[in-house]
């Protein structure tokens, strides 16, 4: 065995048995965490593996660098032989992998993506160095700067080696197939063969030792993602994304105190974490100057889960040295991470629709308030409001004797579902029912249904918030308690569908509400549950709502988080609006990538607090920078946000906000209200202040 | 330090209030009751104490029906011993003198260094029960307390006077404290842990016979203030309220 | 004393408080439908000086004593009780303050006499005495009678202006030995100031007094704006002190100050009665507030149901012109 082979051998073993330890090491740490699964559906967990991870769809959303890392991807993927083959022939000279390495249109292949990549990583690299986009904040930059300039080596060695092979003749294919190579070794040409044989041998060694140094530090930072990510693809939740765990109450704890009581499915979800910031980037806490970063929260955690889960290993005989100490004396929120992040959330569930790893932010967040609750550690304000939601079944403090005082404004009487039976049951949700500015739009749904001829009834004073955001908020047990008051009251009614106002209510009737019948039947398989614009998408088209004016005029459309990305309803409301005559600009950011308002996950239940710019402000200035004098909404939340918002933006006069109910009941109604409908209104506003 | 906790149930304030046409009086059928606010403070100010102190919590509630709830959030907060006093006729509003000569039946022989109680209730009307138990009792008493310290077997209250003024009164021995604020405000305790509290924790029963009590007062009639003289209201939009409302000012002359 | 009407004078460090007056003004009508004396019961140290105030009275009674310079709660029913035992008046009127409430149920338990709280106003009728009491956080008006031989009353501020309680007649004094002292519970300990340097709203002729319909701290500038404008101070109801958006010190209401300006903007305040004890006699009072039904607008001589945060900002440019 001659000395390089004792080389590469004792590099293998080192490199390999060094990332090995690694890996056990991490994998000891997921021990820690609580069980998961069971896990099924397993046809439709590969097709995701082969979508999300071959097709590396969900980059795609960022495309320069999504089509960078698709390069350098599947480039890794096409050039595992010929690294395969760097590391054989460093054991056995002679060995020729049989196949890949000997395969004409394979070997052109690898050559032209050996280029790709390195123009992907040039790229990257010019990105990080001269672009630096906000969503590396907070990531190793280091690393990353590091890998790029790895990758880039690998590349040029491989090309440089091949290169020198094809002049020398020893290539084991012909020059055509590898012209790229041929090209790089083109300048060394005119160097002597002992020459060229010296810098291929270098290149040789440069190329296999940084793979091999690579090898072993994928395990410790963002790069072990490339062990991880296919296994946390496949494992993926498939729950529908407003469908929350429910709580793990053992020993008396709830929620995650401490990290071990994650389950080791969500710390393998850390581990994934590549520190794209993505999330980051579409956060809507953040993007308001709030202390929460998702991916920094991630990041936090995978620190944490790896510093005490080494300081639990340590041999307790020995004794714990203090700084094992001071790490396990750490509280998780407290000293990891802040209470602020914890609270700041919104949970409207961009960072998990944006993550092409398929890592959940929002379940750990909502994991940690539960946590936060049961030691009596939240905002203030909000436990005024969940005193409220507990004693009333409301967050307004009003009695629930009130909840149906709206309706004393209509002319005409509704019926309540609790005596008669009615085809759609109505839920109207709390801001509806409770927000004195809030009352007339409620006042216009249920004209409009009644105009539309629909046989629709209340609960009346039956009906308690069904526990969207409570559950979110952390308070599982107030959750429970209101679904189960809520499900009582349904079952002793008859109907054949519910709509509902607000897109926080139809989240959770339809994907977390299950009946107490004994089957554990969730309701939205035993009835369909319908949002009001998918009601009147359905009414128009069948003709049953008629459209009797046209409402004239440029609007924009905001789409809900509870309803939009949480439920991939776009189309119904946009519908709806062309139905009745807007012409409909879509902002930069809609559909799945629409901006929170800010008021979701109890939000608006709680403290402000320090905000550089609010999330509704930022929407209102992306609606108004349109052109366009109106705002639709179609959630109560939104209408009261970025009603809001319009005053503290400095906007008024120049766009309006307006719920797709008070279009429809514009366009609906029997006798037509004032003379200029209100988008025609708004449009001739927002020309003359453009003219003046 | 164990302590004594007197909760009183009083009418939810969200509801609209009536009279009842055949009595005069408040209309009791369908009236919601609550822990009174202050009660609850106390409460939180015990459950303070003890996590300072250490010791003993007991909850003393009349039952003037549905109390079990707080009984069982209280025990969730902390409360090592909840007793509910069982008798006749005491969902019908009891005038604090017969509360207090009711609870003073009930403390009995419960051992306690401090009793705590909100300094008033909103339906008060004779007296504050706190305040007349301790006489009862032969008690000293403190009112409008917002911070209790307790060292070397003495408390020291604080008590709020209007205008942000506050003095500290030293107490010798057990004393009953009426509490104005606790020192935070009192705890949210999760459902999961007041249903916890439902299936693990016992409420006790305390039947209490007719107690005597003299100088109870009594109330002749019972009446909705009316919006007697109502605010004469400015029409219009904002911009001309705020036009009407300069002049009006200017007019009364409030801006010399 | 027998059968007299007593106002035990509501002392706080040496001043004689206002809801005094507001008790004297009662006890005037009282003794004189009753038609017997109106007496002032002044406990305290050095106390003589404060004589001349309580012209109101007929007599005044001194108990003086070093250790009841200042309140002390058990100290001073140990005194009242000792001279309520000797002659039992027909009434005895106690502010409902911090320091009235901690002895009116001590002295009615003792010597068994009926107590009434948080009274409002007195009538006469047949030779009963009744009182009106504001219960239930001001939504529920209770009448009964105050039964004889005697009974114990605490007064509210409201139903008589201070200045029917302010007379410049001298009352004939009498002192009283305080009784023996040292079986007392409770000591005076000190007293721990309000944080200083700040505005004395009392002093203030105008102020623009924020409430919850404030929403934010942010917008409390523009309070603070119409309140430059109008060359007064803000102050607020207790939810915004709670809240911190201000100090203590500009809380106005039954744990704050009580003031009489000439203008008071109540803006977002609902006017409950706990805040309302703050501000018994403003001048003038303007209320704004979202909800048509909100106490406040019974006690305010103007109202508006706008928007307050859009007003605001209006009003101080319209005051500027």
């Amino acid at each position: 065995m001659s000395l390089s082979t004792v080389v590469v051998l004792l590099g293998l073993v080192a490199s390999v048995g060094l990332f090995g330890y690694r890996c056990w090491q991490r994998m000891q740490h997921l021990r820690l965490g609580r069980p998961a699964g069971p896990f099924g559906q397993w046809s439709k967990r590969l097709q995701g593996v082969l979508v999300f991870v071959g097709g590396q769809t969900r980059l795609l959303r960022v495309p320069g660098t999504g089509i960078a890392h698709i390069v350098i991807f599947w480039g890794f993927v096409l050039l595992l032989p010929t690294i395969l083959q760097a590391i054989i022939e460093g054991l056995f000279p002679d060995f020729v992998l049989p196949f890949f390495a000997t395969f004409g249109p394979l070997s052109l292949v690898q050559d032209i993506i050996a280029l790709a990549v390195t123009v992907a990583v040039l790229y990257g690299l010019y990105v990080r160095a001269v672009v630096r986009p906000e969503r590396y904040k907070g990531s190793h930059q280091f690393e990353g700067n590091l890998v790029l300039c790895f990758i880039f080596t690998i590349m040029a060695t491989l090309l440089c080696h091949t290169g020198i092979r094809q002049n020398l003749g020893e290539a084991h294919v012909a020059v055509a197939w590898q012209p790229v190579a041929a090209v790089v070794g083109l300048p060394l040409r005119d160097l002597s063969p002992e020459t060229q044989e010296a810098v291929s041998e270098v290149c040789w060694w440069i190329h296999l030792g940084v793979v091999l140094v690579f090898l072993t530090l994928l395990p410790l930072g963002k790069h072990f993602h490339v062990v991880t990510s296919i296994i946390n693809v496949l494992l993926r939740n498939l729950e529908p994304p407003g469908r929350l765990m429910p709580a793990r109450r053992d020993e008396g704890a709830e929620g995650a105190e401490r990290i071990e009581q994650f389950s080791w499915w969500q710390m393998l979800d850390w581990y994934s974490c590549s520190e794209c910031g993505r999330c980051q980037d579409v956060c809507p806490a953040y993007g308001s100057g709030a202390p929460l970063s998702p991916k920094l929260l991630i990041m936090g955690l995978r620190a944490h889960l790896h510093e005490r889960g080494q300081a639990l290993r340590a041999n307790p005989e020995v004794g714990r040295s203090a700084s094992c100490e001071a790490i396990l004396n750490k509280r998780l929120v407290g000293d990891v991470l802040s209470e602020e992040s914890v609270w700041a959330c919104t949970t409207c569930n961009a960072c998990d629709r944006e993550c092409p790893l398929f890592v959940e932010h929002v379940q750990p967040i909502v994991d940690l308030r539960r946590g936060l609750l049961l030691q009596q550690r939240g905002d203030k304000t909000l436990a005024t409001a969940l005193e409220s939601l507990r004693r009333y079944g409301n967050s307004f403090g009003k009695s629930d004797k009130q909840r149906a005082k709206w309706t004393t404004g209509l002319d005409f009487k509704i019926k309540d579902v609790r005596k008669q039976p009615a085809q759609t049951l109505w839920f109207v949700g709390d801001y509806a029912s409770y927000s004195p500015a809030l009352t007339q739009v409620t006042q216009a749904t249920a004209r409009v249904f009644q105009t539309a001829g629909l046989d629709f009834g209340l609960l009346f004073d039956a009906e308690r918030n069904a526990g969207n955001d409570v559950r979110r908020v952390g308070e599982e047990g107030l959750f429970e308690l209101l679904a189960q008051k809520n499900i009582t009251a349904l079952q002793k009614c008859q109907f054949e569908r519910i709509v509902t106002t607000d897109p926080h209510t139809y989240n959770t009737l339809k994907n977390e509400y299950v009946l107490t019948n004994g089957q554990s039947q969730s309701l939205g398989a035993k009835v369909p549950i319908l949002h009001y614009t998918e009601l009147l998408d359905e009414l128009i088209r069948g003709g049953r709502l008629k459209v009797l004016r046209k409402l004239d005029g440029a609007v924009t459309y905001h789409d809900p988080c509870y309803l939009g990305r949480y439920n991939e309803v776009y189309e119904a409301p946009r519908r709806v609006l062309r139905a009745v005559g807007c012409r409909l600009v879509e902002m930069p950011r809609n559909r799945d990538r629409a901006l929170c308002c800010g008021a979701g996950g109890g939000r608006i239940w709680m403290d402000e607090g320090k905000v550089k710019e609010r999330p509704a402000e930022s929407r209102i200035r992306e609606a108004a920078a349109l052109g366009v004098g109106c705002l639709v909404v179609a959630c109560p939340k939104d209408l009261t946000m970025y009603r809001d918002a319009v005053k503290t933006a400095g906007l008024e006069g120049r766009i309006m906000v307006r719920d797709l109910i008070e279009l429809v009941d514009e366009a609906t109604r029997a006798n037509a209200g004032s003379a200029a409908t209100a988008v025609a209104k708004t449009e001739a506003m927002a020309s003359s202040l453009s003219a003046g | 330090m164990d302590i004594v906790v007197l909760i009183k149930f009083v009418p939810d304030l969200v509801e609209d209030l009536e009279i009842d046409a055949a009595t005069g009086l408040l209309d009791r059928n369908f009236l919601r009751l609550m822990p009174n606010e202050l009660d609850e403070h106390a409460l939180e100010q015990a459950i303070i104490l003890k996590e300072r102190h250490g010791g003993r919590v007991t909850v003393l509630a009349l039952d003037t029906g549905d109390v079990d709830e707080a009984l069982y959030t209280a025990v969730a907060k902390g409360a090592d011993r909840v007793i509910k006093i069982t008798g006749d006729g005491f969902d019908q509003g009891l005038g604090n003198r017969r509360i207090a000569a009711i609870l003073r039946r009930a403390v009995g022989d419960v051992r306690f260094d401090l009793i705590l109680t909100g300094t008033q209730a909103v339906d008060d009307l004779d007296g504050f029960v706190g305040a007349l138990l301790a006489a009862d009792l032969g008690l000293p008493y403190v009112g409008y307390v917002t911070q209790v310290v307790a060292a070397d077997g003495r408390v020291v209250a604080r008590k709020e006077y209007p205008g942000g003024l506050n003095a500290e009164i030293e107490v010798n021995g057990p004393a009953v404290l009426g509490i104005q604020a606790a020192e935070r405000a009192p705890r949210y305790v999760v459902t999961s842990k007041v249903m916890e509290a439902m299936k693990s924790a016992k409420i006790e029963e305390l039947a209490v016979d007719e107690v005597s009590v003299e100088n109870e007062l009594a109330v002749s009639s019972m009446a909705l203030p009316e919006s007697g003289t109502h605010a004469e209201m400015i029409e219009g939009n904002v911009q001309q309220v705020a036009q009407k409302l300069a002049v009006l000012l200017k007019e009364r002359g409030v801006l010399a | 004393m027998c059968g007299e009407v007593c106002v035990v004078v509501e002392v706080l460090r040496g001043e004689v408080k206002d809801i005094t007056y507001t008790m004297l003004a009662a006890g005037r009508q009282l003794a004189a439908g009753l038609k017997t004396k109106l007496t002032a019961l002044l406990i305290g140290r050095d106390v003589q000086k404060l004589v001349a105030q309580l012209g109101a009275a007929d007599r005044v009674v001194c108990v003086e004593h070093a250790d009841l310079a200042e309140f002390n709660p058990d100290a001073y029913l140990h005194v009242l009780i000792a001279v309520f035992e000797q002659h039992a008046p027909r009434l005895v009127m106690f502010g409902h303050t911090a320091t009235g409430t901690d002895l009116a149920c001590g002295v009615a338990h003792r010597l068994h006499w009926p107590v009434a709280t948080a009274c409002r106003t007195f009538s006469l009728g047949n030779g009963t005495v009744q009182c009106s009491s504001l219960t239930c956080g001001g939504k529920l008006i209770a009448n009964g009678p105050l039964p004889e031989p005697s009974c114990v009353v605490t007064v509210m501020p409201g139903g008589y202006k201070a200045e029917d309680g302010q007379l410049h007649k001298t009352p004939t004094v009498e002192t009283v030995s305080a009784p023996g002292l040292d079986q007392v519970r409770t000591r005076f300990k000190q007293y721990l100031e309000p944080p200083a340097g700040d505005v004395d709203i009392t002093k203030q002729r105008i102020l623009v007094s924020v409430g919850r319909g404030i929403q934010n701290k942010d917008n409390l500038a523009l309070a603070e704006k119409l309140a430059a404008a109008l060359g007064g101070v803000v102050s607020g109801s207790r939810p915004v002190i709670d809240q911190a958006w201000l100090p203590t010190t500009r809380l106005v209401g039954k744990s704050g100050k009580q003031v009489k300006p000439k203008l008071y903007l109540a803006i977002g305040i609902s006017g409950a009665p706990e805040h309302l004890e703050g501000v018994p006699e403003a001048e003038l009072m303007l209320a704004i507030n979202t909800d048509p039904k909100a106490p406040i607008f019974d006690v305010a001589q103007y109202g508006a149901t706008c928007n307050a945060l859009e007003l605001m900002p209006l009003l101080t440019e319209n005051l500027k012109k």
